[in-house]
């Protein structure tokens, strides 16, 4: 294969820990920025932002950063939403509504239930009607996903939004995901550099397997289990002066990835 | 501006579903216009409509090596992998082109979630998962991929996606980006849904399950009914399989309209409807069948109905294939997609069963009882909740 060569407009961050991409970059530097309440969303009309889920709120909020920052149109942008556990709250809702009074199940909570909920309101919040996507690849969803949204930024040649986020576990399936904070982020990527281009990524799929980068040292271990954080060693060299990491993205193959900003 | 792909070779494919195991039982079925379809027998919904169940899996085991992964979802998966010689097909495109060189990948709208339904049923008296169902692969959205990756022996790139009920039509269109960019030479897709207590009382909640079977296009329909089914396709390069039959083109496309609802006149899906002819360098009067979403629900027939006849001329013909097997759900793209690969096959056009009164919004397009006719291009759509849109166009190698 011949590596592929992305170039990075607009990028999103959100966490307990981090309002924004800017918070991580204060924090790398020593500063300590405020940490926030919760997601704004705020591309979410009023009624819709009391309506959406938690998982929608978050994939709004670092959604809607990424875009921010590109000036891009989202009518037609292609975006593709990343996450490894879903809405976590809404299926242990779900399930402990389907074990005690299965006919109880109400039908918003169950259209919010699908993997794509967070596609769904995004395109309709934002008019978009290019290709959208909803996919996961357990604790290695951001580095498949990041694959995905490069592939089809590069075959189509068209821009495309990923994001990927997690919210925090409850009840009982929390023992199970192990997930217990919240951490988003989102990327948008173009096949070809521009005025907003932030840097470049080279992506690569080395012969060999290798433990992936950890996070840097300087980070706070917040993002601890949750499988968005494993996007943190690529956001922190966007936010530095670049350099290598690689990610695991299958069982024995990595995505190595040179990151180099723009001049 | 999209622009034409380089077609793949479909090199091998296998459907099993409420139609029986593997694909000549589903053409039989097809043929004699014997529906799949009975009344809701499955688990704790109380008989709410109809379903199309596979039978077996109650017995049906996974091997040894894979007993960690037993749930229902992975036994149809399973199941469907063994059908049409598929295993051994995944075997060979292991050995010609490397483990890391085949990629996988899946759609599945609900994965595993029947086995964490079932723990939150048996929750011990510390309100933990029963000690047997601690399984966190089990409990996770990309279980269905995990597992076939592990029971395919696959270290390539691997990916679910669970865009409800485009999602197993959406793979096709990520496996041809991975190989336009030489990121595999090989591709597994497919997708499996299983029937589960969300699904049956998630759709029965938005009222949109029928009381009896499924009646796509027809004036009375009532909504739908479920089905379950594993569909699985084997994608190389047409140098590998020149003889094959062909993914020509894909579109994916977005409603912007709402999340449970499609469009009324189908905006993001004539869409993707665009972007698969032109992907295909076809023009829609090129299309010998098109084997439609139809999945019974008053507002997706509407929707779609109308755009077969806005866009379509009478010799292009179409049907709904649900009323064989149900609603498959995140399976529906691979189970429609065999189907229309077999039209190409068998030049068969399979009739549109439980129309007994067409809405008269249909067109002269709708193969009401099936036909004998050569079918050179094949086409499928598959809607999903959320606005999500995909279609696929199959052809018969030149």
């Amino acid at each position: 294969m011949k590596p592929l060569d992305l170039f990075v407009e607009g990028i999103g961050l959100w966490s307990p820990q981090f309002a924004d991409f800017a918070a991580l970059r204060a924090r790398l530097n020593g500063d300590a920025p405020v940490a926030p309440a919760a997601p704004t969303s705020a591309l979410l009309p009023a009624n819709e932002r009391r309506r959406a889920p938690e998982s929608v709120r978050l994939a709004v909020e670092v959604a809607g950063q990424a875009l921010a920052m590109s000036g891009r149109d989202p009518a037609t942008l292609a975006c593709v939403f990343a996450s490894a556990h879903g809405d976590q709250a809404i299926t242990d809702a779900i399930c402990a509504t389907l074990a005690r009074a299965p006919a109880e199940l109400s039908p918003t909570r169950f259209h919010h239930s699908v993997h794509n909920a967070p596609a769904g309101y995004w395109t309709i919040a934002t008019g978009c009607r290019a290709p959208s996507s909803a996919v996961c690849a357990g604790a290695r969803s951001f580095a498949a996903a990041l694959l995905e949204a490069s592939t089809q930024a590069l075959a189509e040649r068209r821009p495309v939004l990923l994001a990927c986020s997690d919210i925090a576990g409850r009840g009982p399936l929390l023992e199970m995901t192990g997930c217990d904070r919240a951490f988003g982020c989102a990327l948008l990527l173009a096949p070809e550099a521009g005025t907003t281009t932030l840097a470049r990524l080279r992506l690569e799929l080395p012969a060999d397997h290798a433990s992936s980068t950890p996070p840097p040292a300087t980070l706070p271990d917040a993002a601890v289990g949750n499988p968005a954080a494993a996007a943190l060693p690529l956001l922190a060299l966007l936010a530095g002066a670049g350099g290598r990491c690689r990610l695991e993205l299958a069982a024995a193959l990595d995505l190595l990835i040179a990151v180099e900003p723009a001049a | 501006m999209t622009t034409p792909m380089r077609p793949l070779a479909v090199s091998a494919c296998t459907v099993s579903s409420a139609l029986g195991r593997g694909l000549q039982a589903q053409h039989d079925a097809l043929r004699l216009g014997r529906g799949g379809l009975r009344a809701n027998d499955f688990g704790s919904a109380p008989r709410l409509g109809w379903v199309g169940r596979v039978d077996g899996l109650e017995t049906t085991a996974l091997p040894p090596a894979l007993a960690d992964w037993d749930c229902r979802n992975h036994r149809l998966a399973w199941l469907g992998l063994q059908q049409d010689d598929f295993l051994d097909r995944v075997h060979a495109a292991r050995a010609r082109y490397g483990v890391r060189r085949v990629a996988l990948l899946l759609g599945t709208s609900t994965a595993s979630i029947g086995a964490t339904e079932e723990a939150y049923r048996r929750l011990d008296a510390d309100g933990r998962f029963p000690a047997d169902l601690r399984r966190p692969a089990l409990h996770a959205p990309d279980s269905l991929s995990a597992f076939a990756a592990a029971a395919l022996a696959l270290a390539g790139p691997c990916l679910t996606i669970s865009t409800a009920c485009s999602s197993s039509a959406k793979v096709f269109a990520s496996a041809a980006r991975l190989l336009q960019l030489d990121l595999a030479d090989a591709a597994v897709v497919g997708g499996v849904d299983s029937l589960c207590d969300n699904v049956l009382f998630g759709f029965n909640a938005l009222e949109l399950i029928a009381p009896t079977a499924c009646r796509p296009f027809d004036t009375g329909r009532d909504g739908i009914s479920i089905g379950e089914a594993a569909g699985f396709a084997l994608l190389e390069r047409v140098e590998a399989a020149p003889r094959a039959p062909r993914l020509l083109g894909y579109g994916e496309a977005s409603d912007a309209w709402h999340m449970s609802s499609p469009h009324p006149e189908g905006q993001g899906a004539e869409l993707a409807l665009d972007a698969a002819l032109a992907r295909a360098g076809l023009a829609a009067a090129q299309v010998d069948y098109v084997n439609l979403h139809g999945t019974a629900s008053r507002q997706n027939d509407a929707m779609e109905a109308a755009l077969l006849a806005r866009r379509f001329p009478a010799s292009t013909r179409a049907s709904s294939t649900k009323g064989f097997t149900g609603h498959t759900l995140g399976a529906a793209g691979i189970v429609e997609a065999t189907i229309a690969l077999q039209a190409i096959e068998h030049d068969f056009v399979p009739g549109n069963l439980g129309a007994a009164t067409p809405d008269p919004a249909c067109g002269p397009q709708f193969a009401w009882q099936d036909e004998t006719r050569c079918v050179d291009v094949a086409l499928s759509n598959s809607f999903g909740f959320g606005g999500n849109n995909a279609c696929l166009v199959f052809g018969r190698s030149p």
